[in-house]
C-alpha cells in the first residue's frame, strides 16, 4: 500500500502518421488488491484516453489480455500489481500483428492456427437426435477437458524460442490442442493423420525443448508432458512410416 | 456464442453467413459462464425422474410468471437434444460414475448411488430453483467448453468471422433491416454490411452499472443499435438479474455451482442464514430471492464490514479439495488470484452483483424482432421471452445453444428463396451519419464532456437508486438524474485526436446509447407497480397478476429524452396459470384480484 508505481507503457500508433514507436511514463498510487487491468484502465480514463489494450472478461478467463509484463508473458488481469516492483515495464505480446500500444492480432493468428491443425472432431458419422449420447468415461472428460482448458491468450507462443524465429511454427497452443484430440475417441483421426499436420520441423519437431511455454501458461496446462509425449508418439510414426516406404 | 450457432445453422443450410464479432469470437462472455447448461436428461441418479415437463415448469416459476410460456416449452423440449449435439461435436461433458458417492446439501453430508447401467452418460449438478440435478457440465469451464466446440464448428464448416468489428448502427428503411455498419478495432475505419437477414447477438449491458459480473465488452451495443431505429422495442428493460455471488471488491462472478455443490452462505457470525428466510430450498432458491435475502440479511446488520463496504460469505471448505480442484478450479483460481484466499481452507467474501438482462431485443418465438422485416436476435441481447423477471442459472447457456439451433434453423427458413433489394442511397445515408457523428466527437463540436465521467454518472445511478429494491420515490430520481445525464451526453467531446482504433471514441459512440437504456431500465421500473422476480418495489411489495401480467416494450422517438412505454400480454398461450413459486414468499394478487399470502 501507499507505493507509488512506475509505468513504462510502450506506444505506437500504427494508423497514425505522426506515430513512431517510444514509450511512455506513467505514475499511479497502489491501491489494495491493484491488477494491471485496474491500473491500465486508470490510466486510459484519468491520463491517456489514447492508450490501446485489450481485457474482456478481467477475471483470467476469455485471455484477451496478453501482454509482456517486466520481461514476461502473461495476463494482465489476474497479475497483481503487489508481485511487481515499483516500477513496470508493459510491451505488447511479441510474434502477433501489432495493432496499437499494447494491443496484438491474436483473432487472426488463432483462426489460422485452427484451421491449420483442424481443430474440431473429425467424424465420417452424422448426428442423431434420436439416440442416447455415446457414453464416455469420465475420467477421460476430465482428461480431455484438462488440455481444453487453454484460454488461447498466446503467451506460450509469444515466449517461445522456435515461433519468435520463424513465422511458420505452430507453437504449444496448437501441439497441445493435437494432443486434446488425440485423446478423444470421438475424434477419428489416426496417428498418421495427425503426423501429417505436426510430424515436421514447423510441428513437433520445430520445438527446441525451452520449455519457457510451461513456465508462462497462466491455466498451467501441462505442456511439457504433452510436447514430450507428442514427440515420442510422432517419432515413432516417423520411424514406422520410413520402414512402411522401405518395404 | 448464440450468434455462432445461429451461423452455424444458416452455413448448413447453404447460406453464406458472416459472424461480426466485437472480440475474437473465443473471447466472448459466454466464455466466463462456469457452472453449466440445463437439460433434462435425467441420466444422474438425482436427475432421475426428470421430463421437459418440469424443466418447462421450473423456468416458468423461476420467471416469476412473466416469461412465454410457448417459448418456455419450446426451449425445454429442445434442450436434451442440444446437449447432445454439443457432445457429438466434442463437448467432454463430465459423466456419470456409477457406484456410491457423497454430496452435500444443506451443509450436511448425504450419500448417493448411481446406477451401473447409467455409467457414462452425461451427468448434471444441482442449481438453483430447479426440482432436480438437471445442469450438464464441464468442471465449472462450461462456458469456455462450449464456447471453444462452437467455435471449432465454425472454423470446421468455414464460416467467416470478422473480429474487433463493432456495429455501431443498423442500415435500415423503417420496415426492412439491409445489414449494418460497423466501426473495425483493429484500424478505426467504418465498414457496411449488406444482408437479406441481420441477427443481434451481442449480449447483456451490465456495463452500465458499476458493480457487474459482466466482461467490459458488455455494453449493450446491440441494444442501443435497436433502440435507436426508433421501431424496435426492447422487452422488459427493468428485468435485470443480480447474481449472489460476485467476490468483493472485484465483482468477479464464483459459480452458482459452488452452492449446487453444497456450499452454503453465512453472515458475520459465520452461521447460516438462508435456512431462516427459506426453509425449503434454502441456499439454492432462485436467484433474486437469494440476493433479496443476502441484501436484507446485511441491511440487518450482520454483514461483514470491510473497506469495499459489507459483504457475507460464501463456504465451500466441506466441500473438500479433491471436489473443489476438479469440479470448481475456476473459482479456485480465482480466489487465490484475486483475492489471495484459498477457497479449500478460507471463507470467499461475497456479495450480490449486477449479472444478467432478462430484458433485450424484443422478439418473436422465431427470434424475429418486433418492427424490422429480416432482423432476428438471440441470447442474452434478445427478450425472446424465456426468463420473464428471473432466469434460472444454467438457463443462459442452454439459451445460447438452444436459441441458437431454433432461430438459426428459422432463419434458413425465411431466407429460402427471400430476395431484396438494397437502396444504394440508405446505404449511403448511414454510413455518412455515423461518419458525421464521428467528426462531431472529434472536433468537439457538441461540447466537452468527459465520455468516462458521463458513464460514471450513469453506472452511479443505477447502483444508489435501480438495484435490488427499488422504490417510486428513487426510481423517480433516477430518471430526473439519468435525464440530464443524456443531456450531457450529447455534449461529449473527444480528449484525444481518435485516429485509428481510439478506444475513447468507441466509448463516446455508445454513450448515449448507454444513457438510453438506463432511462429504459429505470423508468420502466417506475412505471411497473409490482413486485415480480428481480423487480422488488418497496412500495408495491405483491406480485399483481391481475393489472401486471404484461410485459414492458420500450421505443425511443427521436428527439424525446424519455422512453415510449406500452405493453403486451407475457404470453399468448398459458399452459401453466400463475401461482406459488415454492419460495420467496411474497404476496399475490390474482388475476381475479383475490389477495393470497403476506
Amino acid at each position: 500500500m501507499g507505493r507509488r508505481l512506475k509505468f513504462n507503457v510502450f506506444r505506437y500508433n500504427p494508423q497514425d502518421s505522426n506515430s513512431v514507436p517510444h514509450t511512455d511514463k506513467f505514475f499511479l498510487e497502489e491501491t489494495e488488491s491493484m491488477t494491471l487491468f485496474i491500473a491500465l484502465t486508470q490510466i486510459r480514463e484519468e491520463k491517456d484516453p489514447s492508450l490501446q489494450f485489450d481485457f474482456c472478461c478481467r477475471a483470467g478467463i476469455c485471455g484477451s489480455c496478453g501482454m509482456v509484463i517486466n520481461g514476461r508473458p502473461g495476463l494482465a488481469c489476474k497479475t497483481l500489481t503487489r508481485e511487481l516492483p515499483d516500477e513496470i515495464t508493459l510491451m505488447p505480446l511479441p510474434v502477433f500483428k501489432l495493432i496499437g500500444d499494447l494491443s496484438v492480432d491474436t483473432g487472426t493468428w488463432f483462426r489460422a492456427m485452427n484451421e491449420k491443425v483442424g481443430s474440431w472432431i473429425h467424424t465420417g458419422k452424422t448426428f442423431n437426435p434420436n439416440v442416447e449420447e455415446e457414453k464416455m468415461d469420465n475420467a477421460l472428460a476430465e482428461e480431455i477437458y484438462e488440455l481444453e482448458r487453454c484460454v488461447e491468450c498466446g503467451c506460450c507462443v509469444a515466449s517461445c524460442g522456435t515461433a519468435n524465429m520463424r513465422e511458420d511454427f505452430i507453437g504449444a497452443v496448437a501441439l497441445n490442442r493435437i494432443a486434446r484430440f488425440m485423446l478423444d475417441p470421438r475424434d477419428r483421426r489416426n496417428e498418421r493423420d495427425y503426423f501429417e499436420v505436426i510430424g515436421t520441423d514447423e510441428g513437433i519437431f520445430g520445438c527446441m525443448g525451452l520449455l519457457a511455454c510451461e513456465d508462462v501458461c497462466p491455466k498451467d496446462l501441462p505442456l511439457q508432458d504433452q510436447l514430450g509425449i507428442l514427440r515420442r508418439k510422432m517419432g515413432w510414426t516417423a520411424i514406422k512410416g520410413l520402414f512402411r516406404f522401405k518395404q | 456464442m448464440a450468434g455462432e450457432r445461429v451461423a452455424i445453422e444458416a452455413a448448413s443450410a447453404g447460406f453464406k453467413a458472416t459472424c461480426l464479432s466485437i472480440v475474437p469470437p473465443r473471447r466472448s462472455h459466454s466464455s466466463a459462464a462456469q457452472g453449466g447448461m440445463q437439460a433434462s436428461l435425467a441420466n444422474c441418479c438425482m436427475g432421475e425422474g426428470d421430463c421437459t415437463d418440469t424443466h418447462f415448469e421450473d423456468t416458468v416459476k423461476g420467471s416469476d410468471w412473466g416469461c412465454d410460456q410457448e417459448v418456455a416449452r419450446l426451449f425445454a423440449e429442445t434442450a436434451p437434444e442440444a446437449v447432445r449435439e454439443m457432445a457429438f461435436w466434442g463437448i467432454p461433458w463430465n459423466r456419470v460414475v456409477a457406484g456410491r458417492s457423497t454430496y452435500f446439501k444443506g451443509g450436511k453430508k448425504h450419500e448417493k448411488v448411481e446406477p451401473a447401467e447409467k455409467k457414462g452418460l452425461i451427468t448434471a449438478r444441482s442449481f438453483g430453483g430447479t426440482a432436480k440435478w438437471r445442469t450438464c457440465y464441464t468442471s465449472d469451464g462450461t462456458g469456455h467448453t462450449l464456447l471453444y466446440t462452437m467455435d471449432n464448428k465454425v472454423v470446421e464448416l468455414g464460416v467467416t468471422v470478422h473480429d474487433r468489428m463493432e456495429v455501431i448502427s443498423l442500415v435500415h428503411d423503417g420496415h426492412t433491416c439491409f445489414g449494418a455498419v460497423a466501426r473495425c478495432l483493429k484500424t478505426g475505419a467504418l465498414k457496411s454490411y449488406l444482408a437479406k437477414a441481420t441477427l443481434i447477438a451481442t449480449g447483456g449491458y451490465g456495463r452500465i452499472y458499476r458493480e457487474t459480473t459482466n466482461a467490459v465488452i458488455n455494453e449493450g451495443s446491440g441494444a442501443i443499435i435497436a433502440l435507436d431505429t426508433e421501431i424496435v422495442p426492447l422487452g422488459n428493460p427493468e428485468a435485470i438479474q443480480f447474481h449472489p455471488t460476485g467476490i468483493v471488491p472485484t465483482n468477479i462472478l464464483v459459480t452458482e455451482g459452488c452452492r449446487g455443490d453444497g456450499g452454503t452462505l453465512l453472515d458475520v457470525n459465520e452461521k447460516r442464514f438462508m435456512p431462516e428466510y427459506e426453509p425449503e430450498k434454502e441456499e439454492l432458491a432462485s436467484r433474486d430471492v437469494v440476493s433479496r435475502w443476502m441484501t436484507h440479511h446485511i441491511r440487518r446488520g450482520f454483514g461483514v464490514k470491510s473497506p469495499y463496504g459489507d459483504h457475507l460469505w460464501l463456504d465451500i471448505r466441506h466441500l473438500g479439495a479433491r471436489h473443489i480442484k476438479t469440479k470448481l478450479r475456476e473459482v479456485e483460481e480465482i480466489c487465490n488470484n484475486f483475492l489471495g484466499v484459498d477457497p479449500v481452507t478460507q471463507l470467499i467474501p461475497v456479495r450480490p452483483a449486477q449479472h444478467y438482462t432478462m430484458a433485450g431485443v424484443r422478439t418473436n418465438k422465431d427470434g424475429a424482432a418486433y418492427g424490422l422485416k429480416g432482423l432476428f436476435a438471440a441470447g442474452e441481447a434478445a427478450c425472446w421471452d424465456l426468463h420473464g423477471f428471473n432466469r434460472l442459472g444454467g438457463n443462459s447457456l442452454a439459451e445460447t445453444v438452444v436459441a441458437g439451433k431454433i432461430v438459426g434453423k428459422k432463419i434458413a427458413e425465411f431466407l429460402q428463396g427471400h430476395e431484396i433489394q438494397f437502396s444504394s442511397a440508405i446505404v449511403r445515408d448511414a454510413v455518412a451519419r455515423n461518419h458525421e457523428g464521428i467528426d462531431r466527437l472529434i472536433t468537439g463540436k457538441d461540447g466537452n464532456e468527459n465520455v468516462y465521467e458521463v458513464r460514471n454518472a450513469i453506472q452511479e445511478e443505477l447502483m444508489e437508486r435501480v438495484g435490488i429494491f427499488r422504490n417510486g420515490k428513487d426510481l423517480q430520481k433516477a430518471v430526473d438524474n439519468l435525464q440530464e445525464i443524456y443531456h450531457r451526453a450529447k455534449k461529449v467531446g473527444l480528449r484525444t485526436s481518435g485516429i485509428g482504433v481510439s478506444p475513447e471514441l468507441a466509448l463516446a459512440l455508445k454513450i448515449k446509447g448507454m444513457v438510453k437504456l438506463a432511462l429504459c431500465v429505470a423508468y420502466g421500473a417506475l412505471k411497473r407497480n409490482e413486485s415480480r422476480g428481480c423487480h422488488a418495489r418497496e412500495d408495491y411489495l405483491a406480485r399483481d397478476d391481475r393489472d401486471w401480467l404484461k410485459r414492458t416494450l420500450a421505443t425511443w422517438k427521436q428527439g424525446d429524452d424519455l422512453p415510449t412505454l406500452s405493453y403486451e400480454p407475457v404470453s399468448e398461450v398459458i399452459e401453466l396459470p400463475p401461482g406459488e413459486r415454492g419460495y420467496g414468499a411474497c404476496k399475490i394478487i390474482t388475476c381475479d384480484g383475490e389477495i393470497l399470502g403476506d
